[in-house]
């Protein structure tokens, strides 16, 4: 199974802290998962022009590809100007249409405030189920307080992205199965 | 409908169409070489002629896995190779080629295959060339419109007086040699949504619509759109011939149909479209409302019989050749297309 981990801005250090967790959590837990980490900041990716993704070349190329090619992806996001960051987004642009069929998606938000606790909710589900996701409904809410010093801090945090991950591998295993026997249905 | 060298009296017309693509036959992982995809394309037509094929077409992509980006090298060897069967692109990509050498070359198709040939211009549906052969995706639309629009205007003036962007003005400039028939039709390329097919109403030509699955009443929405917007503009519909075009498949049972095309459009689809073709969506081309035409000989007769209705269009154009399709399938689909199909579905739609 491929997963990927997306860490979807290029500043900030929270987003990220949280995605080295939680890779090393399906690390530790799921060893024959091929699991990836990209992180935005380590790339350099133009706005989507609406080219086919086949298209692009150098990074652009290399992070849809590898989003293309997982059967899992663990978004981690922080909330800018309460929504998503705009670099998250346009890796959204650069995408199929349908680009998540097929796929499981989970997300991981760290917020500055609990007051944007249902802007995942509201803006990114929205883009996931539109994209054709099999989203895991339950998504692990960070604040600003968990953290210190690039490390999570409350066990209450470590705990649910364990949740998240298991949940993430539980339905991806759960759903390749069911796609599977559904395709034997058709003999072709 | 003359004009466009179209008899709607003799009844529907059957097409096979190639977009000239280049892929490993995914049931044996290997690709044969660019030479002998030519070469097949070429055989291809040939014995299309002979199972009674009304007209056959080669598209033109600058991508990986594709052959004939020189489509209009083809055609003319394919001009030569026949004798009577129509031929035209599918598409010509209008946006990054000069209208004049376009048409230069098109009329000389023309005389080689003494009046047979005719131009579908499109817009491309992927956007490499233009990097490729030196132009703005940014104009991407305004490219299509001015050079469709010159290309037009070539047809119908020999000596062309002409000024726009994207190209050095024209003085009355002679563009020979003229074609057989001293015009050729040609085709505005659709890709299936109202908005397109509604410029090619608005522009008062002929529509040739590709697709891919989907319920038939939803690509009549396609067809009504373009007609009414022809209409609004004060052409006269009825003087416009309709091309609808897409996968086609027949083998002795629907099953088997659907099984020897589906790993040729769902591999060949995840090399050229970076995502395969859905299980569930492609068992549902099975059933007779929709408009991919794969299946039994029977059921497929009857599935463009229902589009025939449906359209009213002049031309179905069957796409077999995508993703790899061994040429010895090739055959034996033309073998029946020639034997039941294109029989049957003349009966059933010629006026005389």
């Amino acid at each position: 199974m491929k997963v990927v981990g997306l860490s979807g801005s290029i500043v900030g250090s929270k987003t990220r802290t949280a995605m080295n967790y939680t890779i090393q959590s399906i690390s530790d837990n799921y060893p024959d998962a091929e699991v990836t980490l990209i992180d935005l900041a380590d790339y350099q990716i133009p706005f989507s022009d609406g080219r086919n993704y086949l298209e692009y070349e150098g990074d652009t190329k290399y992070v849809t590809q590898t989003i293309m090619d997982a059967d899992a992806i663990i978004i981690g996001t922080p909330i800018f100007q309460a929504s998503i960051p705009a670099t998250l987004k346009n890796v959204f642009d650069l995408l199929p249409q349908q680009a998540f069929l097929d796929k499981v998606v989970s997300i991981i938000v760290t917020a500055g405030s609990s007051k944007h606790y249902l802007i995942p909710e509201q803006q990114l589900k929205p883009i996931l189920t539109y994209m054709k996701a099999q989203i895991v409904q339950r998504y692990a809410f960070i604040e600003e307080k968990d953290f210190y010093r690039k490390e999570i801090t409350n066990d209450d945090v470590l705990m649910r992205l364990d949740r998240l991950v298991e949940d993430t591998m539980v339905l991806t295993e759960t759903y390749t199965k069911m796609r599977e026997a559904e395709e034997a249905k058709y003999d072709f | 409908m003359e004009q466009y060298r179209m008899n709607p009296n003799k009844g529907l017309e059957f097409g096979i169409y190639t977009l000239g693509d280049h892929l490993p036959n995914p049931l044996k992982g290997e690709r044969i070489s660019a030479e002998q995809r030519i070469h097949e394309i070429i055989e291809y037509a040939k014995s299309a002629e002979q199972a009674g094929v009304d007209f056959f077409s080669v598209g033109e992509s600058h991508q990986e896995y594709f052959a004939t980006q020189a489509h209009s090298v083809v055609l003319s060897a394919i001009a030569q190779a026949t004798e009577k069967i129509k031929i035209g692109s599918s598409s010509t990509i209008i946006s990054t080629s000069d209208p004049v050498r376009v048409y230069e070359d098109f009329s000389t198709i023309d005389l080689i295959s003494k009046g047979r040939t005719e131009i579908v211009a499109g817009r491309a549906s992927r956007i490499g060339l233009f990097k490729l052969l030196g132009y703005d995706v940014s104009d991407y639309e305004d490219l299509y419109e001015e050079k469709f629009d010159l290309l037009l205007k070539i047809n119908e003036e020999e000596n062309v007086n002409w000024r726009g962007k994207f190209r050095a003005p024209l003085e009355n400039a002679q563009v020979i040699p003229r074609p057989q028939n001293g015009s050729l039709p040609i085709w505005r390329a659709v890709g299936g949504t109202p908005a397109s097919a509604i410029k090619a109403g608005i522009a008062g030509v002929p529509m040739f619509m590709a697709h891919l699955g989907g319920p038939v009443s939803v690509f009549k929405r396609t067809v009504d759109a373009y007609r009414e917007a022809a209409r609004r503009s004060g052409h006269d519909p009825s003087n416009l011939p309709v091309a609808t075009a897409g996968f086609f498949y027949a083998a002795e049972t629907t099953q088997q149909a659907l099984k020897d095309l589906y790993p040729h459009i769902n591999e060949g689809m995840k090399k050229t479209n970076g995502q395969g073709f859905s299980k569930q969506l492609f068992a549902q081309g099975a059933d007779r409302r929709n408009i991919m035409n794969v299946g039994s000989p029977q059921e497929i007769i009857e599935k463009i019989l229902y589009q025939h209705e449906q359209f009213g269009h002049q031309r179905y154009i069957a796409q077999i050749d995508f993703g790899g399709m061994p040429f010895d399938k090739l055959q034996k689909n033309l073998e029946i297309i020639g034997t039941e199909i294109i029989p049957a579905i003349k009966k059933y739609t010629a006026k005389d």
